[in-house]
């Protein structure tokens, strides 16, 4: 009895003798991944090893660097290019999931600081009968404006996208051609990047159950088109363009404008540039 | 029928998107729960490993404890994501730059080591009751024993070796879960409310608070269903440990706001009609009045009077309820509370908290009552009280 005591009990040591080593392995392991870890966490790094052709044969994502800018002593605050998105995307027609939106500030005569409103705001919904349609309202007409003027959003497609060093499983992801995309058919719908993204311009697509967010039309841009917002900007309020071509649109845009960018002290060095906005604007 | 999504009014100005609130109660009950468990397991450890013998009633209700409300830990989790059959994707293909990349291996590692702690700890009862028991029961524990039924001295000694370890373990490792989770709301830049170094150390000391005070509570409704005496020594012991604990808790939670109103950044106006509005009775009534500040001085003055008896078990309980209402409410004020003020700094949102629905109230309270209730049927087959295990 006592030999088979002893012997259960050595069966048992060398039992956990083994967890003990596997335990062991898989700490070493650990901190080995560590140093790497380490130097990724700052999010700065380039984009990962990615095929040269993607999303089409005939498109190389290494020979171009997308970049947007908006004019906003242009817009005029018509909102096609809300409507031209909703379609193109495919976004849900209400008014709270937007790829890009655009906000309206009015200074009072008077006050110090700007009323904002955008597409969410119920007067305006009430103005155009309906969360599938798009107007502003006219909800200043009698008043006495000092200012006024809107800022078209939209994604900035950060250098150092927040939502990118978030996202737990990689759904979503840095192209080599500066366009931040999401995986749908990764993403796990934690909405973590909802919360990163200190532009509120990701949103929850409630269909897909996935996170989701403005491409800059990556599916015609890549095909030599434009987003579908700068196509119906019926006043050139939006530029879009290589930043490796020195003739195009976004590079003559940032060569001759002294161009802004949003909340700059995130680190965030977002790709959109901006032309007369406001201090008020973030 | 309820609508699928229902929209948060809001005043001021908020960016369109942030009109839907995407963390829901679900991720408020979340860090509630990880914060119970480290914080059972912590008077688990001072007894295992600090040797706090007048704790001794309660460690093993400690760990078993801690072990039934980690089983529940990813399920708040699981309800919210929007694709939870991809969820294993978070161990498989993690992105490690994400402070949420982590949480697989850490829940996994820390559950495992629960689950060897606890099958040590309870191993002389399981021993007894396969060599006693037939049927069912008898053959589930005797599948438990895992083969060994040595019970000898020099096994036992080995034994409480392997407890004492994995406790050491046990302790980084339930507090590396738990601040972990402060670091998800504290690394982000995008809101003023959570971005904040302090916010690791927030949680964790609020999650000791706040398991310390479920122990509290767990035995004494206990000891009252088993109509046993109540061991004095083990709940003072117990006080003692809220008591030290939830000062730091509170000046720490005091310094991260005051560091936030000293600093006075972009936004600091609408965060500061926030907690003037909306928030006041949440954070400075229930959070901070109620719930921290009041227990504490209640201690003080039975400390102070050196309380005892029936005064010092209802003192004691009611301050731990208090307290455990505290700390749920920090969870809200962080996650909703966060979310309630707008990106822009010139807004504020509310909360439309619904009633049923997977992220719903009714889920949320579910959530909380289902560790409870696996604990009660888990003393059934392991009974941790002292006089009946071995």
């Amino acid at each position: 009895m006592k030999r088979e005591a002893i012997g259960a009990l050595r069966a048992r040591r060398g039992f956990l003798r083994g967890i003990g080593r596997a335990a062991a392995v898989t700490a070493a392991a650990a901190a080995a991944g560590t140093a790497g870890v380490m130097r990724k966490a700052a999010a700065k790094g380039a984009p990962g090893a990615a095929p040269a052709s993607f999303p089409s044969a005939d498109y190389d994502w290494t020979k171009h660097r997308w970049a947007f800018g908006v004019d906003a002593t242009k817009c005029i605050g018509c909102l096609r290019c809300v409507e031209a998105c909703k379609r193109e995307n495919n976004v849900a027609l209400d008014a709270h999931h937007f790829r890009t939106w655009v906000e309206r500030y009015v200074y009072l005569e008077g006050e110090e600081k700007p009323r904002i409103d955008s597409q969410q705001d119920p007067v305006n919904i009430a103005a155009s009968g309906s969360e599938r349609e798009y107007r502003f309202a006219d909800r200043y007409a009698g008043a006495k404006v000092d200012k006024a003027f809107f800022v078209p959003k939209l994604c900035n497609q950060c250098t150092n996208p927040p939502c990118v060093q978030v996202c737990p499983v990689g759904a979503t992801y840095k192209c080599a051609d500066g366009v931040v995309l999401i995986d749908h058919d990764y993403c796990i719908g934690c909405r973590y990047c909802v919360q990163a993204c200190p532009y509120g311009a990701r949103f929850f697509n409630e269909e897909d159950q996935v996170s989701d967010k403005c491409t800059w039309c990556y599916h015609r841009i890549t095909k030599g088109l434009q987003p579908a917002c700068v196509e119906v900007c019926p006043v050139g309020a939006r530029i879009f363009g290589d930043r490796n071509d020195p003739q195009s649109p976004i590079s003559l845009f940032i060569r001759n404008n002294r161009v802004e960018v949003l909340k700059p002290d995130t680190g965030n060095e977002p790709n959109v540039f901006y032309v007369g906005i406001d201090k008020a604007v973030r | 029928m309820e609508a699928l999504i229902h929209y948060a009014p809001y005043t001021g100005w908020v960016y369109p998107n942030e009109t839907v609130i995407e963390w829901s109660i679900a991720i408020v009950v979340y860090p509630y729960i990880t914060g119970l468990v480290a914080g059972a397991f912590t008077v688990s450890s001072l007894y295992q490993v600090f040797g706090f013998q007048r704790l001794k009633p309660v460690a093993h209700l400690a760990l078993l404890t801690s072990l039934c409300f980690m089983i529940f830990v990813p399920l708040p989790l699981l309800l919210h994501l929007g694709h939870p059959e991809r969820a294993f994707e978070n161990l498989l293909t993690p992105h490690w730059t994400s402070a949420m990349a982590m949480f697989g291996y850490f829940a996994t590692f820390y559950i495992v080591l629960l689950m060897v702690e606890t099958w040590f700890a309870f191993r002389p009862y399981v021993v007894e009751q396969a060599q006693k028991r037939k049927g069912v029961l008898g053959l589930a524990y005797r599948a438990l024993t895992l083969g060994s039924y040595d019970v000898s001295e020099e096994a036992l000694r080995l034994d409480r070796k392997w407890i004492f370890w994995l406790a050491i373990a046990g302790i980084p490792g339930a507090h590396g879960l738990h601040g972990y989770v402060g670091f998800v709301f504290g690394s982000l830049k995008s809101r003023e409310w959570w971005s904040s170094d302090l916010m690791p150390v927030v949680f964790l000391f609020s999650a000791i608070i706040s398991g310390v005070a479920l122990l509290i509570v767990i035995y004494v409704v206990s000891c009252w269903l088993r109509r046993i005496e109540i061991d004095l020594a083990c709940l003072k012991g117990l006080a003692y440990t809220v008591w030290g604990f939830i000062m730091v808790a509170l000046v720490l939670e005091g310094l991260e706001f005051a560091n936030l109103v000293y600093k006075g950044r972009e936004g600091i106006e609408m965060i500061l009609a926030y907690v003037h509005g909306p928030l006041l009775i949440p954070y400075f009534v229930l959070q901070f009045g109620i719930g921290a500040i009041f227990p504490l001085l209640l201690l003080s003055y039975m400390i102070w009077r050196g309380t005892t008896g029936k005064a010092l078990v209802a003192g004691v309980t009611l301050s731990a309820c208090l307290v455990l209402l505290s700390v749920f409410m920090m969870r809200w004020n962080v996650v909703i509370g966060g979310q309630e003020i707008s990106k822009t700094g010139e807004g504020l949102l509310s909360y439309p908290l619904q009633f049923w629905g997977r992220e719903g109230l009714l889920v949320g309270i579910l959530l909380l009552l289902a560790p409870l209730a696996t604990l009660f049927g888990a003393t059934r087959f392991f009974p941790p009280w002292e006089d009946k295990a071995a």
